[in-house]
This record gives structure tokens, sequence and C-alpha cells, in this order.
């Protein structure tokens, strides 16, 4: 569905991803997973080209889609969660989900959406007159996600969704993430510090060093992997 | 209650302004006669009034602040802002608009030609601060040059009636036109700037088009300008100067009327949406599709026409154009009436706009202490009020449910 050949995108001089090569198959959830400052979130805002890359292509559904602005990306079914969840603080919780479906014109659909990102998290329908700025961490993730799958994308690209949350609120959401997968057909890449929990909802998993992929095999074989597991799962 | 302390602070103060005010107040050179006249009794004005000023603040401070802890112990309501109040209660804003309303339709026959004149020009400085409103107030860009699009307005119509005698209809749409196309021309280059960046850029830029006017001889006249601008036209109806006034004001108030309403539209729609979400969080737009070069583009093509359109009612209005007009303080002025209005909201705009541009021409009659009065009223504003005359309220919209 996507694939990355030999992408490089760099910060000014900076070069922060290198030659990454990575595929993306149908209906699949892949994650990357990798330490601080390794690339991930630049991968994820090459794809969807927030910071277009330099070199190398991608390729959506067999079409270049590297050098689109953001916006023709996301109207292709690309939608990203910005890593730090990035919701509307002033506008309120179903604004902020009305903001999702900006591109889309099929109203019906989208009220059907809407309810079914509120049977997902039901404690957005609770709080959909305040502001997203008043809602807690978990639930902005949630809103967060909730507004991207407004935008009834077929690949989600999920940005660290753990980050800052209690183990109980991540595992839900996790499970959410899994749920969306099986039941709307969501192609889902997974960006994670948390490697054991990431590698566990996940089909398959890169690991990326420094902006260069250093690995790549069945998540559960990764899980099993001597280096990974001293590297990243702490064991 | 008001504490001893809150009295020793109080004589502080009053000491203070005493200092302070006391070149101005009381020492009062006469060159013709050679003598400096002591005017004491000033200072004990300046004193008492700091005095009971402080006390009187302090007093609703006080006041204000126990209400606050009252509520967020929930011993009370909170209560809706007044102007919440009166804006939500349809049985009290109807009267008030059609009194305003009223009004204002019977404004030129109540009043001096005088008096319509400035509340013209007032009424021009609601359209300004309208459109600046969609540029600071929505899209959250700040733009400090802003007056270059009246200039380019008002010019437009002075120059296409010299060289090719266009008339006044002809003109007001392509001089909004042009000022809409000098706004994208900003907009380019300004692209990536946020915040203090952008001012910056946005002030030179309205330097730039004021020295172009001044320097360049050939093209606009330079600082002596283009006089003999023809008034607005009536069907070819020949008009007395108080008749055309008349006419501009009427003019002016159908103005007023399709800014407001195309300006309210412009924020309920789709781009409104995506001008205040730019507002809030770049990231986030682009990730949500939303194209951030169009949408700040429109932003500034859509806030510059109105400039561009009361430019070429300014230079009708005036009959006479020179660069003087379009200095940085006119930005500065429309600034603080969004500012002041409470950004993003219609009624406060309007509001401000009518009291920053009339107060200073009624207090007059204190003459060499308006601008004093005035800079004080600003600096009261601001710190009673940060959040405007009307606290932008925003409608938000609704989001249909299945
Ligand atoms: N806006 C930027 N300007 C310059 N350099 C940047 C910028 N954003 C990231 N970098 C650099 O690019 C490299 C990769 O950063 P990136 O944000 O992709 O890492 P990451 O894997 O997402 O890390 P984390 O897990 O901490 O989020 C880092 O060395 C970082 O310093
Ligand atoms: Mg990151």
């Amino acid at each position: 569905m996507l694939e990355l050949k030999k992408v490089s995108t760099y910060y000014g001089n900076i070069q922060a991803v290198r030659d990454i090569d990575l595929r993306v198959e149908e209906g699949e959830i892949i994650t990357l997973i990798g330490a601080n400052g390794a690339g991930k979130t630049t991968t994820l805002m090459s794809i969807s080209g927030i910071v277009p890359p330099k070199r190398g292509e991608i390729l959506f559904r067999g079409r270049p889609i590297h050098g689109l602005s953001p916006d023709r990306i996301v109207a292709l079914g690309i939608c990203q969660v910005p890593e730090g969840r990035h919701i509307f603080p002033d506008l309120t919780v179903a604004e902020n989900l009305d903001m999702g479906a900006f591109l889309r014109r099929d109203r019906k659909e989208v009220a059907r959406d809407l309810e079914y990102v509120y049977s997902l998290f039901p404690i957005l329908r609770e709080r959909r007159n305040q502001p997203g700025g008043n809602l807690s961490g978990g639930e902005q993730q949630m809103l967060a996600i909730s507004r991207a799958l407004m935008a009834r994308p077929q690949l989600l690209l999920l940005d660290e969704p753990s980050m800052g949350l209690a183990p109980l609120v991540t595992r839900q959401i996790f499970e959410i993430i899994r749920q969306i997968n099986r039941e709307q057909n969501t192609t889902i890449f997974l960006v994670e510090q948390n490697a054991n929990l990431a590698l566990k909802v996940a089909d398959r998993g890169y690991v990326l060093e420094t902006g260069r992929i250093t690995m790549h095999d069945r998540a559960d074989a990764l899980r099993a992997n001597k280096d990974v597991q001293r590297a990243y799962l702490g064991i | 209650m008001l504490s001893f302390k809150d009295f020793g602070r109080a004589c502080v103060v009053a000491l203070w302004f005493m200092v302070l005010t006391f070149p101005l107040m009381v020492i009062k050179v006469n060159p013709i006669d050679r003598v400096i006249t002591w005017r004491w009794h000033n200072m004990v004005w300046v004193g008492v009034g700091s005095f009971l000023c402080y006390l009187a603040s302090r007093a609703w401070q006080i006041h204000r602040d126990a209400r606050l802890r009252r509520i967020r112990l929930g011993q009370e309501e909170e209560k809706e802002p007044l102007s919440r109040r009166i804006l939500q209660n349809p049985s009290i804003y109807r009267p008030l608009l059609a009194a305003g309303a009223l009004f204002f339709l019977a404004f030129p026959g109540l009043f001096s030609t005088y008096q319509t004149n400035i509340m013209i020009t007032a009424l021009m400085y609601v359209v300004l601060g309208l459109g600046l409103n969609i540029v600071v107030g929505v899209a959250g860009l700040l733009d400090l040059g802003y007056v270059a699009f009246y200039a380019v307005g008002a010019y437009a119509y002075a120059l296409l009636n010299l060289h090719f005698g266009l008339g006044f209809w002809t003109v007001l749409p392509i001089g909004g036109l042009l000022a809409a196309t000098f706004g994208i021309l900003l907009g380019f280059p300004v692209l990536r700037l946020r915040g203090d960046y952008l001012a910056i850029v946005t002030l030179g830029f309205g330097e730039i088009i004021r020295l172009i006017l001044e320097n360049w001889n050939e093209f606009s006249h330079g600082p002596s300008g283009i006089s003999n601008i023809p008034r607005p036209g009536f069907f070819g109806i020949q008009m007395s100067l108080d008749q055309s006034i008349t006419y501009l004001y009427y003019l002016m108030i159908g103005m007023v009327l399709f800014t407001i309403f195309v300006v309210n539209r412009l924020q309920n729609s789709r781009i409104g949406r995506a001008w205040f979400a730019l507002r809030e969080d770049e990231i986030a737009c682009q990730a949500m599709g939303i194209d951030k070069t169009r949408t700040k583009l429109t932003a500034f093509a859509l806030g510059a026409t109105w400039a561009g359109m009361v430019g070429v009612i300014f230079a009708a209005k005036t009959t006479f154009v020179n660069p003087a007009s379009f200095t940085f303080l006119e930005s500065a002025i429309i600034l603080c009436i969004v500012v002041l209005g409470g950004m993003g909201s219609i009624v406060g705009v309007i509001i401000a706009a009518l009291v920053l541009i009339l107060l200073p021409e009624y207090l007059r009659a204190f003459s060499e202490y308006r601008m004093l009065v005035f800079g004080a009223v600003l600096v009261i504003m601001m710190v009673f009020r940060p959040q405007g005359i009307v606290a932008n309220i925003r409608k938000t919209y609704r989001v249909e449910e299945g």
C-alpha cells in the first residue's frame, strides 16, 4: 500500500532520515520503534508531506506522493496524528472532530463516522461541548485519534499515542487501535517509544537507529530478538 | 474591605502622579511676558483625583476577587459577562438594535454637516476595523501594514480618475480587487513567518508603499498629492456640498451593512473555520488537510479588499489624497480598534471604532489634553478589560449528529 524507497529527509543541513526503505501492506499494523531522536517523527512527517523528503520516493498505491502538498496527501487517504496530539485548544471537542472532516463533503457519512468515534470513546460524547484544551492528556489523545479518523483515512499514521499516558489508558488506546484496524480495515503505521506494547499489537516492525533502518521482521520475531530485547524492551 | 495598606498605597500613587504631572499641570511659561505662573492648585486636584481613583479601582478589584472566590467555592453562580447577556437576549438587543438603526438613519437630519462628516470617518474606520479583524482577529496574522491597502484604494481612484476619467462606482470594485492583489503580493513572502517577524515585515511593507507614493513623483505626484478628485456621483445629478455629504453618509451606512453581512458569513464558513484553526495550531491544520498557503493568502486578500474599497471612498470624501494620510499611525489606530473591540468579535470592533474615532473628536473641547485622555482610556481599557470590549464570543458551530 505504502512504499518508501531510499527516502532521505533534512532539516536545513541536518540529515534526520537516511535512505530509508520501508513497506506497508494493506490492512496490517506496522510499527516503527527507535530511541529519542532516531528520526521516527521525521519519517512520518515525510510521508504526510509536512516535512517533504529531499531524496527518494514515496509511493502510495503505486502512485508517487513525495512532493505533493500535505492537503493533497490527506485527500488521498493518509492522515496523521501528530506527536504531542496538537488538538485545537479553543475549539470544542465536537468542532475539533469536525475539523478532521474538513476535506469531506459527504455530510451523512461524516455524521455516521462521528457516531462511530463517539462509540469508540464515549467520554468524548460527554465532553463534546467543552474546549479541547480542557481535556486531560489521555482524553486529548483520544480526541486526536478520533479527529484523524473523521478524515476516514485508509492509512493512519500514529505518532507516539502512549506519550505521557498512564499504563491503563495506554492499553485502552492500543486496544482501540486494534479495533479500528479490524472494524474499519484501516492500515496503521504506529510510531512508538513503548516498544513492548507496540510489538504486541503490530504485525511487523521496523527498528530505526540514528536515521537508518537497522532491522525489520515480524513483530513476534523482533520481540524474541536478543538485541531488540536489550535495547528497547529492557529485558 | 479597603485596608489601611490601601490608603498608604493611594498616598504613594497620589504623590507619584503629582510629581509626574508637575511640569505639565503646574508650570506655565508665558514667553511674551517672560514670566512663569505656578498653578499649585492644579497639583492639589491631581493629588486628590489620583488618590480617589486608586481607592475606587482597589475597591472594585477587591469586590471582584471576593466574587471570584465565592464562585470557586460554589457559593455563587458564575454570571455571564454583561456583553454576552445583552447579545444573547433578543428582548434586550432587538430594541437596542432598532434604536441604533433609527439613530444612524436620522443622523444627517439631526446633526450638522460637520458632525455628519465626522460620523462618515468613524464609519470608514468601522469597515477598516472589520477588514483587519479578518487578518488579525480571526486568522491571527499580526499585520502592521494594513494602511498600505487603504492607500492602494485611495490612489487607485485618484490616478484612474486623473488619467482615464473613471468614475467612483467603477473604481470602487477595482480598488477592492487591486488591494486584494496587493494582499496576495504581501502574503507570499510572509507565508512562513509568524508573530513578531510577520509584524516587522508587514510594517516594512506599509512603509514601502508610503515611501513609493512620496518619492515617485511622476507616478503619484509626490508629497503634494492629487487634488480635485470628484465626489461620488448619483446618476449624474448635481449636488450641493451638503447634499453630497449626506449622500456619502448613507453610502457609508450601506457599505458598513454590506461589510458586516459578508464578514459574518465568512467567519462562519469553511474558510472561516480554517482561519480560526490556523490561528490555533498550524501543524494540526496541515495534518487535517487544510491548505496552509491558500488559507493565509485568502485571509490577506479578503482583509485587504475592505481597506481598498474604503480607500476609494476616502479619496472621494476628501477629494484629495497625499501620502501623509497613510502613515504607520493609521495602521496602529486600526489595530487598536481590533484589539480594543476584542479580537474576532464583530460587535466589539464596531463599538471600538466608533469610540476610538469619535472620542478624540468630541474631546476637542479639552483641546490640549485630548490625546492625554485618549491614551489614558486605552491604558485603562487594557488594565481592566484586556479581552476587549466584547470578549470574543465565537459562534460555536453546530455539528450534525447522525
Ligand atoms: N524542526 C527541526 N529542526 C531541526 N532539527 C530537527 C527538527 N526536528 C527534529 N530534528 C532533528 O532530527 C532528528 C530526528 O528527530 P525526530 O523528531 O524525527 O526523532 P524521533 O525519533 O521522533 O524522536 P522522539 O522519540 O524523541 O520523538 C533529531 O536529531 C532532531 O534533533
Ligand atoms: Mg518523535
